[in-house]
C-alpha cells in the first residue's frame, strides 16, 4: 500500500510538472517576457502578443484545470482511488473489525 | 417606466432573492456554519467561488483600469486568473483531503506551533479586512449613483443585507446567495458588452470582437490599430504596446497569481465541497466561470476607449450626448475649456488636456455610451451590488472564523462547546460587519494602496507555508515560521515605506532592482522559500505523525 502510493504522488508530480510548465511559458515567457518578438505576428486584427496577455493566457488556464481534472480521474482509476473505491474499502475495513 | 423605478425594482427583487436564500439555508452546527456541512455540488461551488472572487473592484473598475492602461493592463488578467491554476493543481485538493475548517487549521496543525496558527490569523484577518473596506465603499456609491441614496445609507443597506444572511446562513446561507449573485452580476456584465460589440463590430461575442473590424460608420479598419492610432495622434503610448519595464510587469502578474492562491476567502471555498475529486472539479467550474468576465474585460476596454476618443476630442461640448452630463454631476467626469474654444481637447499633455475621466465610467456608463435600454443600467446596478456583497460576505465568514474557531476553539478556549463556539461566531460576524460598515463610512485614504499589501502579503506568507506543507515532509515548524516572518517583514517594509513613509520616491528610478511596490511580494514569497528551506535544513525533523498526515493528504481520502 505504501510503495502504491508513493507511485501515485510520483505520477501525481510528473502531471503537475508538466501543466505548469505550460502554465509558466504561456503566464510569463509569451505574455511578459517575449510578448514584443510574438507581437510580430498577427491574427486578424490582434498582435500575438498582446493577444496572449489579454485573451489567450486566460483560454489556456481554463483548458489547463480540466486537462488536470481528466488526468487525475484516470490516475485515480489505475490506483484505485475513485471516490466509490474508497467507500467499498472504507465499509470492507469496517466489516473486518 | 422611469430609470431609477425601474432600478429599484431590479435590486429589490435580487435582494429578495438574497433574503429568501438565506431563510432557506440556516445553519444549525459549526461545520455547517464554517464550510456549508462540506455538502456544496462542484458546480455550485464554481459559482460561488467566481462570485467570492469577483469583487466591486472586478466588476467596476477592472475594464476601465485595462483601458488606461493598454496592455500593461494584463497584469490584472492574468494576475487574477492565473491564481486559480496553482490553487486547482497545488493547494485545493490537498486541503480538502486534510478537512478541516480554515486556513489557519492547516497551518497550525501542520506545523504543529500555536505560534504559526497566530500568525496565519493574523495575517488572514488583516488581509480579509484590509479587502473588505473597499466592498462595502462599492455597495455605497453603486446605491448613491443608481438610485439617488446618500452614500452612507447605501453602505447600510449593504451592510444590513450582509449581516442578514451571513449571521443566519453562515457559510451555507452565503454559498447558495453567492450562487444567485453569480448569476445576477455575469448577467449584468454581458449584456452591454454583447451590444456594444454589435454595435461598433457587429460581432455578437465580445472577445471577438475585439479583433475584429469596425463598422463603417466608426470608420472601418481593425478595432485595435485604430485605438492604437487614436492615442499616437493625442499622445498617449499605443494602446497594444506597454510602458512599464518587462520585468516589473513579470513581478506584479506573480504576486498578484501567488497572492490569489493563497487568499484565505478564495482557499475556504474548497472546504465546502465533499471530496478532494469534487475540489478539482469545482476548481474547473470556478476559473471558467471567472474567464467569462475576465476575458470580456479587456474586449470592453477597448471598444470603450475608442467610443470615448471618437465621442469627445474636438467636438463641441454644448452637443455632448446626456450620459456625459449625467456623469459630469457626480464628477465622474470633469471638463475645463482651458483654451476657450468651446471644443473638448482630451490629449496626454496635461497642460493642453481638458478632460478627465474617471476609470470607472468605463463600466458604469458602458450601456449609456452604447444607448442601450434603461433595463440594461438598473441591472448593472444590481450587478455591480451583486459583486460587492458576495465578496463582502466571503471575507467576512473568514474574519469571523479566524476569531470563533482558530483564536477561541483552537487556542485560547478549547473547552467551549459546540453551541458556544457557534454563538461566537455569530457575534465575531456581527463585529466583523460593524467594523466593515465603519470603513465603507470613513473609508480610510489608504484603501488603493493597501490592496497592494493584501497579494504582497497573501504571496509572501500563506503561499510558501501551504506548498511546502503539502509537497514537502521535511519541513518543519522552524522553518515554515522563519520563512513567514521573512517573507512578511520583507515586503510589508518595502511597502510601507513607498506607500506611507516617503510617498514621493514611489518612482522607478528609486524602486529596488526596478521592482514596484504592487510587485515586491514575488520577491518576498522567494525569500520565504530560501529562508524555510535554509532553516529547515539546520534544525530537527518534523515529528513522526506529521510526516504521516503529511502523506495522507496527498492520496485521496473518504469523501463526506
Amino acid at each position: 500500500m505504501q510503495k502504491d502510493d508513493n507511485k501515485y504522488w510520483q505520477e501525481n508530480i510528473r502531471i503537475l510538472t508538466v501543466l505548469l510548465g505550460i502554465w509558466f511559458v504561456v503566464s510569463f515567457l509569451m505574455s511578459v517576457i517575449f510578448v514584443d518578438q510574438l507581437d510580430a505576428i498577427r491574427i486578424g486584427g490582434f498582435k500575438l502578443g498582446f493577444w496572449m496577455a489579454q485573451q489567450g493566457s486566460i483560454y489556456v488556464y481554463v483548458i489547463i484545470v480540466f486537462v488536470y481534472l481528466k488526468l487525475m480521474d484516470k490516475l485515480d482509476h489505475k490506483h484505485h482511488h475513485d471516490e466509490k473505491d474508497i467507500l467499498a474499502q472504507e465499509e470492507a475495513e469496517e466489516l473486518g473489525q | 417606466m422611469n430609470l431609477q423605478v425601474l432600478t429599484y425594482i431590479t435590486v429589490g427583487i435580487t435582494f429578495l432573492i438574497y433574503i429568501a436564500i438565506a431563510i432557506w439555508s440556516r445553519a444549525s452546527s459549526t461545520k455547517e456554519f464554517y464550510i456549508a456541512g462540506a455538502h456544496v455540488p462542484p458546480l455550485a461551488n464554481g459559482l460561488a467561488t467566481a462570485a467570492d472572487w469577483m469583487s466591486a473592484a472586478s466588476f467596476i473598475s477592472m475594464a476601465g483600469i485595462v483601458s488606461y492602461m493598454g496592455r500593461d493592463g494584463s497584469v490584472y488578467l492574468m494576475g487574477w486568473t492565473g491564481g486559480y491554476v496553482l490553487l486547482a493543481l497545488m493547494i485545493a485538493p490537498y486541503l480538502r483531503d486534510f478537512g478541516k475548517f480554515t486556513v489557519p487549521d492547516f497551518i497550525g496543525d501542520r506545523y504543529y506551533s500555536q505560534f504559526a496558527r497566530m500568525v496565519a490569523v493574523v495575517c488572514a484577518i488583516f488581509v480579509s479586512f484590509t479587502y473588505v473596506a473597499g466592498q462595502m465603499r462599492g455597495v455605497g456609491v453603486v446605491f448613491s449613483r443608481f438610485l439617488e441614496v446618500d452614500i452612507n445609507l447605501g453602505v447600510l443597506i449593504g451592510m444590513g443585507i450582509v449581516f442578514f444572511y451571513a449571521v443566519l446562513g453562515g457559510m451555507k446561507g452565503i454559498t447558495y446567495t453567492q450562487v444567485a449573485q453569480y448569476c445576477v452580476l455575469i448577467f449584468a456584465y454581458m449584456v452591454p458588452a454583447v451590444f456594444i460589440s454589435i454595435l461598433m463590430t457587429g460581432n455578437i461575442i465580445p472577445q471577438l470582437g475585439f479583433g475584429a473590424e469596425l463598422n463603417d460608420s466608426f470608420g472601418g479598419g481593425y478595432l485595435l490599430d485604430r485605438l492604437d492610432g487614436l492615442h499616437e495622434e493625442l499622445g498617449f503610448a499605443a494602446y497594444t504596446e506597454g510602458v512599464r519595464s518587462n520585468l516589473d510587469i513579470l513581478f506584479i502578474t506573480a504576486a498578484l497569481i501567488m497572492g490569489t492562491a493563497g487568499l484565505p476567502h478564495v482557499i475556504i471555498r474548497f472546504f465546502t465541497v465533499p471530496s478532494v475529486r469534487a475540489a478539482r472539479k469545482s476548481a474547473g467550474y470556478a476559473i471558467l466561470f471567472i474567464a467569462i468576465l475576465y476575458t470580456t474585460a479587456p474586449a470592453i476596454a477597448a471598444f470603450a476607449r475608442t467610443n470615448l476618443i471618437n465621442t469627445v476630442n474636438n467636438a463641441e461640448y454644448v452637443s455632448m450626448p446626456g450620459w456625459f452630463k449625467t456623469w459630469e454631476n457626480t464628477s465622474l467626469i470633469r471638463f475645463e475649456d482651458k483654451n476657450g474654444d468651446g471644443l473638448i481637447q482630451y490629449v496626454a499633455d496635461a497642460e493642453v488636456n481638458e478632460l478627465t475621466v474617471d476609470r470607472d465610467i468605463i463600466v458604469l456608463a458602458n450601456p449609456e455610451i452604447a444607448k442601450l435600454p434603461n433595463w440594461v443600467i438598473a441591472l448593472v446596478a444590481a450587478g455591480g451590488l451583486a459583486a460587492a456583497l458576495s465578496t463582502a460576505a466571503g471575507l467576512l465568514l473568514v474574519i469571523s472564523t479566524a476569531i470563533s474557531h482558530d483564536l477561541l476553539k483552537r487556542n485560547l478556549m478549547p473547552d467551549i462547546s459546540e453551541k458556544q463556539e457557534l454563538s461566537f461566531a455569530r457575534i465575531a460576524i456581527l463585529f466583523a460587519v460593524c467594523v466593515a460598515g465603519y470603513f465603507g463610512i470613513n473609508p480610510p485614504g489608504f484603501v488603493a494602496q493597501v490592496v497592494a499589501f493584501a497579494f504582497g502579503l497573501a504571496a509572501s506568507s500563506f503561499f510558501p507555508a501551504i506548498v511546502l506543507g503539502i509537497f514537502s515532509t521535511r519541513m518543519n515548524r522552524e522553518g515554515a515560521i522563519s520563512g513567514m516572518i521573512a517573507g512578511i517583514v520583507f515586503t510589508a517594509t518595502y511597502i510601507i515605506y513607498f506607500k506611507f513613509i516617503n510617498p514621493a520616491a514611489d518612482t522607478a528610478t528609486n524602486w529596488w532592482l526596478g521592482i514596484s511596490p504592487e510587485g515586491i511580494g514575488t520577491l518576498g514569497m522567494l525569500i520565504n522559500f530560501a529562508v524555510a528551506i535554509g532553516v529547515c535544513r539546520l534544525t530537527a525533523e518534523p515529528p513522526q505523525e506529521i510526516k504521516d498526515m503529511v502523506l495522507d493528504i496527498r492520496v485521496p481520502g473518504k469523501p463526506d
